[in-house]
């Protein structure tokens, strides 16, 4: 019998594909660059306002501010940069804040175990790097696996190690911050590459804090601390990687589709597992460098940033039905939070209302990204993870 | 005419009770064309998978090109050249038409004695628009994403991906479902481009108009048993009806099979 559906559409049109209106067009573009857009508006905003507010005593765009953004989104970013790969591959990791944790608890315990031994300063600072991303590391494996072979949902999975991690972190810290680790680290996580200090007996520094003090250090600006040098390096890695590798390829062809992937003989599972290794990693050298920065591990460090980390990664336009995002994307989404929260702390709004306009954000992120759909007549399945 | 380039013999599959397959025997030529049809649970389906490596026939041998072959996975099939496009493509739709057709086997460029790998998208687009422009399919762009194409040319670019891995064997399953006339056409055409470059198209369908338009021979299926083959110029459409609907047999007139009587094609 000739199935009735095939006489119906033998008398269907073809469908029209690329061709679009100039608003339509217009309408894409927007999509595609609000973010840039939105971001721009909002440091122009604060450029304007600040001054305003403060009667030009305080000013947005100061070398210190913008050096104080920096290091205010990597840990947001950081987690970010691997939840960016995870999301566009459609899955969800909900481990990395206390992955976090767990890693800058473990890395200074390892450095003052290093350096109480009798290591000296820089080999010690090298083990509790692999003690922690390693650390990190192993929690990802303990995820992909459970997601890629059991088949156990993404967002259950990841949950439950959350939970695991939270225990194992705050059992290794004993439940209070672990300190007692070298003084030399402070330079470490805090120091930057050069010093600027503006005005009478001031000039430029290379590679060196300069020893000064009162008058003068007030007039000091570090610009680029080693931790934003750091992970300026790690979102270079994650751009290239994403971008121009079969790793990156594979990333975005599981978050097309799963079963292509599958059937054009892409490694899924073992994809995943590295995805959620990856994801662990780079919250891993979040945790790490917080213990740099701070020099001291702490398990309450990293949970109060997934929320925020995922956000940014919305923000910055990774699909949560997976296939599309990009890293630049998380970095923009990273810096809207961070500029946001800055500005407002400037105008003496109460911190408070950061959260009330980062939430509107995503929502506004999300419905933007399903306008394009409206726009392009994509059709998106849910995926099932 | 040479030995023919997929031979299978009494192959049966059951799921529980249920004999999907059953003893069914055919051959395939180079450079034909050849018709698959039955009614919707007739064992189409399941016959494709024997052969294509997602099922594991539980009776009866597979031969491809002359050597006795167990596919135990749809990769092993694809290796030895027996491509399947399903109705739902295997494409990654956020992709674009070349990351498509390389998808899975991308080429790449090697860096510092291969410690870095980069994609070499530069060649997979020259490669890709290479074969399309073979197959004469031409697309406004290749570097958008497929979701913006339509159904037939989506379809096309299976295919090309097909053709450049060297597709020995071609198994389509319902190529024309969903599409509009015009690009109806454009996939009958396409097969029968597959067929000058001496590929052989197993066309599994239920529509008629489509298996007179590009068939070379048909096979009819009924209750998992092939009831008929014959060649599509000496059969017509009320008769082929009969065939699939059940109201002929040639299987319970003569047990030998009508094989062969018929005349093999050229």
């Amino acid at each position: 019998m000739i199935d009735p559906r095939s006489r119906i559409t033998l008398l269907a049109g073809t469908r029209p594909s690329t061709l679009r209106t100039s608003a339509q067009r217009f309408g894409l573009l927007l999509s595609r660059i609000w973010a840039w857009l939105f971001l721009g508006l909002m440091v122009l905003f604060f450029v304007v306002a600040v001054p305003l507010v403060s009667d030009g005593a305080v000013n947005f765009l100061t070398i210190r501010n913008t050096q104080n953004i920096l290091v205010a989104i990597i840990p947001v970013l950081l987690l970010g940069l691997g939840q960016t790969f995870v999301i566009i591959a459609a899955g969800i990791d909900l481990s990395v804040g206390w992955v976090m944790s767990l890693a800058s608890v473990l890395s200074a315990l390892a450095l003052r175990w290093a350096f109480d031994g009798g290591a000296p300063l820089f080999p010690s600072v090298l083990i509790g790097l692999v003690a922690g991303v390693g650390g990190a590391a192993a929690v990802g494996f303990v995820n992909g696996v459970i997601i890629s072979k059991l088949k156990v949902p993404a967002f259950i999975v990841t949950l439950g190690t959350s939970f695991i991690v939270r225990g194992v972190a705050y059992l290794m810290s004993e439940n209070t911050t672990v300190i007692g680790l070298p003084a030399g680290l402070r330079a470490y996580g805090n120091d930057a590459l050069i010093y600027y200090v503006r005005g009478e007996g001031g000039g430029l520094y290379f590679l060196n804090r300069p020893e000064v003090s009162g008058e003068l250090l007030r007039r000091m600006d570090p610009i680029l601390p080693y931790p934003v040098i750091l992970t300026a390096c790690v979102v270079v890695c994650a751009m290239f990687l994403l971008r121009r590798t079969q790793f990156g390829r594979h990333t975005y062809a599981i978050g097309g589709s799963m079963e292509a992937a599958e059937r054009t003989g892409i490694p899924v599972d073992r994809h995943v597992i590295k995805l959620y290794i990856l994801s662990a990693s780079t919250a891993g050298i979040a945790g790490f460098l917080s213990t740099l920065r701070f020099t001291a591990g702490s398990a309450v460090i990293g949970d109060p940033l997934l929320l925020s980390s995922i956000a940014a990664v919305i923000i910055g336009g990774v699909s949560l039905f997976g296939g599309a995002g990009t890293v630049i994307g998380t970095v923009i989404g990273a810096l809207i939070i961070a500029v946001l929260t800055t500005g407002l702390v400037m105008l003496n709004v109460e911190a408070f209302w950061q959260f009330i306009v980062v939430g509107t954000v995503v929502i506004v992120a999300v419905l933007i990204d399903q306008s394009r759909d409206l726009i392009t007549g994509r059709q998106r399945r849910s995926t099932a993870k | 005419m040479s030995k023919p380039l997929l031979e299978v013999r009494n192959i049966t599959k059951r799921f529980g009770g249920l004999m999907a397959v059953s003893n069914v025997s055919f051959e395939i030529n180079r450079g034909e064309v050849v018709g698959l049809l039955g009614d919707n649970g007739a064992g189409k389906s399941t016959l494709i998978k024997c052969i294509s490596g997602v099922h594991a026939a539980d009776e009866g041998e597979i031969f491809f090109e002359g050597a006795r072959v167990a596919f135990s996975h749809p990769i092993h099939a694809r290796r030895h050249g027996v491509e399947t496009i399903y109705q739902d493509l295997a494409l990654a739709n956020n992709l674009d038409v070349g990351a498509n057709i390389f998808l899975g086997r991308e080429v790449k460029k090697r860096y510092f004695a291969g410690l870095i790998k980069t994609l070499d998208d530069q060649h997979m687009l020259r490669e890709s628009r290479r074969t399309l422009d073979s197959l004469e399919i031409s697309f406004p762009t290749l570097t958008q994403p497929i979701e913006s194409l339509s159904g037939g040319q989506r379809q096309a670019v299976a295919i090309a991906r097909a053709v450049y891995w060297d597709a020995k064997l071609m198994i389509m399953d319902e190529p024309t479902n969903n599409l509009g006339v015009i690009e109806q056409k454009k996939v009958l055409d396409l097969i029968r481009a597959l067929r000058a470059r001496g590929v052989p198209v197993i066309l599994i369908t239920h529509i008629l108009p489509d298996v007179f338009a590009v068939t070379d021979r048909l096979i009819v299926m009924h209750g998992g048993r092939k009831v008929t083959e014959k060649m599509t110029a000496e059969t017509n459409t009320e008769e082929l009806v009969q065939y699939m609907v059940g109201a002929r047999d040639d299987t319970n007139k003569d047990i030998q099979g009508s094989e062969g009587e018929l005349p093999l094609p050229h």
